[in-house]
């Protein structure tokens, strides 16, 4: 800027300054419409969750609120009635609460240390075994959905939240092995073979070396297994029911139980109820 | 603190401290390997079984397959799943990458505009589908407010239609997912040698040109990458289906995901479900196997001139 602003009279840098604005109001022009487009849809729910109903039925959903209450939000959260129990979504938040931080924090920490194996401790055959743990990233939930409602049958978890969280730890695995993994093989080899000659066995590498630079793959683990299960939905329709559900189902059955009249105001709480904690951990 | 080595062998404690790392390696592999290789080969069996409502385990050949594949309703789904991944995948690409390149270009406040084009990543598909289907509402939502602004002959009713239903889906899919192209494409252009970049500059090349000739073709494996992912994410796509139409008007909008999730837990036809869900993978391993010999044959050649 300040070199263009010397040669104010020169006739070709005013051209380039010109066309340099131009440009950059084509670029931000070209941000805010896509803004728009993105952040529509979450404005419509959060200025919902706050209308009278009567008012959305007239103006419709994209409008501005002309009035403000907050009983949708009291009755999202406890009151509002899904399938003929009217307790509304606070039971099943917390299903999906008791659901993702047991099921993060352990296969997190499971991730960690199986990436700590197969980075720093391989033995024979460990490069194959974590290809096949691999495999697990793309298999399609679709094909264990038999095999686990028979296990969890067995086991006595059927319909229950910890059958939830050994289902969400099995199938993070993959993942979070894969990450932490992947971060454990750029320490250097020789930093772990003059702790060994030291004397230091592999809890003391894990937690003296390994650990303290851990938080930069453990952060990415714990994002992505706390949003990736809160919003879960297949496992949680089809191994649960009712007031067991997460509440990723929970918002589906709400959405199937309106006939009639859409409760807009309602349901847009209770959208917002469901997404709030993974918008909040990102 | 044990000496390992120095304790006469043999010794329980000297045993564990050697074996240490594999035996707290065996629950989470015991757990992984049942779920990638027990469980798909369960319903590998299933789907070759004549179990219906419940799991039977009489031979029965490929019967369901065929059945599968008579099925209009399969039909419908996966000519569906083809439609839709082709333009879900261009579209996300196409929009991310545009996104990428206006971020790229300096602009004020970057971690604000990325933060918004990615946030829908976050929020999940039950969420995005339920609030775009009110949008998508004829009554309430975006042909609402055109309606009120004076175009009364304005139609919008996507997920009305039987031909229309899932370029809603498409649309909101590509709305979800653009932010992570964005993400991948824009750390891919940042990753580029910036004096290629000066060295274009300096000849006088344009910012197009020097995108179109150096920048997007030194980043042309993310495209390859994303692609990848971004068909994975289609070939699993269901719960954006069920919050958005719910599978229909009537069964228009079937996915493969749909499908399975239907016969095995509303029909209890389990074996046919379960060829379904076979087939599911089956995409998938044409998707990523591919990809996988790729990746390692690059790696292979780039060791090979390193």
């Amino acid at each position: 800027m300040a070199d263009l602003s010397i040669a104010i009279d020169d006739p070709a840098a005013r051209t380039a300054r010109r066309r340099y604005a131009i440009n950059r109001t084509i670029i931000y022009g070209l941000l805010l419409l896509f803004s728009a487009v993105y952040l529509l849809p979450l404005a419509v729910v959060v200025m919902n969750s706050f209308r009278p109903l009567p008012e959305i039925a007239q103006h419709g959903l994209i409008n501005f609120p002309r009035t403000i209450q907050f009983s949708a939000w009291i009755d999202a959260w406890s009151t509002y009635c899904i399938n003929g129990t009217c307790e509304g979504m606070k039971r099943n938040f917390f299903n999906s609460l008791y659901m993702t931080i047991p099921a993060t924090i352990i296969s997190t920490f499971l991730g960690a240390l199986n990436g700590y194996i197969l980075s720093k401790w391989r033995f024979p055959g460990s490069e194959f075994l974590f290809t096949c743990m691999l495999l697990g990233v793309f298999i399609p939930g679709q094909i264990a959905l038999l095999p686990w409602a028979y296990l969890l049958g067995q086991l006595g978890l059927q319909n229950s939240v910890q059958g939830l969280v050994l289902v969400h730890v099995i199938q993070g695995l993959s993942f979070t092995t894969l990450f932490c993994r992947n971060f454990y093989v750029s320490i250097p080899d020789d930093l772990i073979k003059a702790a060994r000659i030291d004397g230091a066995g592999f809890w003391r590498i894990f937690r003296k070396i390994v650990l303290p630079i851990s938080p930069p793959i453990l952060i990415v683990t714990v994002i992505w297994q706390f949003t990736g299960i809160w919003n879960e939905f297949l496992f949680g329709v089809v191994l649960t029911s009712g007031r067991e559900q997460p509440i990723t189902a929970a918002l589906v059955a709400l959405a199937a139980s309106e006939t009639n009249v859409r409760n807009y105001d309602v349901m847009s709480a209770g959208v917002l109820i469901g997404a709030l904690p993974p918008l909040l951990i990102y | 603190m044990e000496q390992v080595g120095v304790q006469p062998s043999g010794s329980l404690r000297e045993w564990l401290g050697r074996n240490l790392p594999i035996l707290i390696l065996i629950p989470s592999l015991i757990g992984s390997l049942t779920y990638v290789f027990v469980f798909t080969g369960w319903t590998m069996y299933i789907s070759l079984s004549d179990s219906s409502l419940l799991p039977s385990y009489g031979w029965v050949g490929f019967e369901n397959y065929a059945s599968l594949w008579s099925s209009r309703r399969w039909n419908i789904a996966y000519s569906n799943l083809f439609f839709y991944s082709t333009f879900y995948v261009l579209g996300a690409m196409g929009i991310g990458l545009i996104l990428a390149i206006l971020i790229d270009q300096r602009v004020r406040a970057e971690s604000g505009w990325r933060t918004i084009f990615l946030y829908p990543l976050a929020v999940s598909f039950v969420v995005t589908g339920t609030v775009w289907s009110w949008l998508y509402s004829p009554a309430a939502g975006i042909e609402f407010l055109v309606k009120s602004l004076g175009f009364e002959n304005f139609e919008f009713a996507l997920t009305a239609s039987r031909d229309y239903a899932i370029y809603a889906i498409m649309i909101t899919g590509i709305w979800q997912s653009s932010g992570f192209a964005m993400a991948l494409f824009l750390a891919g252009l940042r990753s580029v040698d910036q004096d290629l970049v000066r060295a274009a500059q300096i000849d006088g090349a344009s910012t197009f040109r020097t995108y179109r000739k150096v920048l997007l073709p030194s980043i042309r494996p993310i495209f390859l990458a994303v692609a990848v992912i971004m068909l994975q994410f289609a070939i699993k796509t269901f719960d954006l289906v069920v919050a958005l139409t719910g599978g229909g008007p009537g069964i228009a909008t079937t996915f493969p995901a749909i499908y399975v999730y239907d016969l095995m837990f509303q029909r209890g036809q389990i074996a046919q479900g379960a060829g379904a869900a076979i087939m599911m993978l089956v995409a998938l391993a044409v998707v990523l196997v591919p990809y996988a010999f790729y990746m390692a044959w690059r790696r292979r050649r780039e060791a090979g001139h390193g």
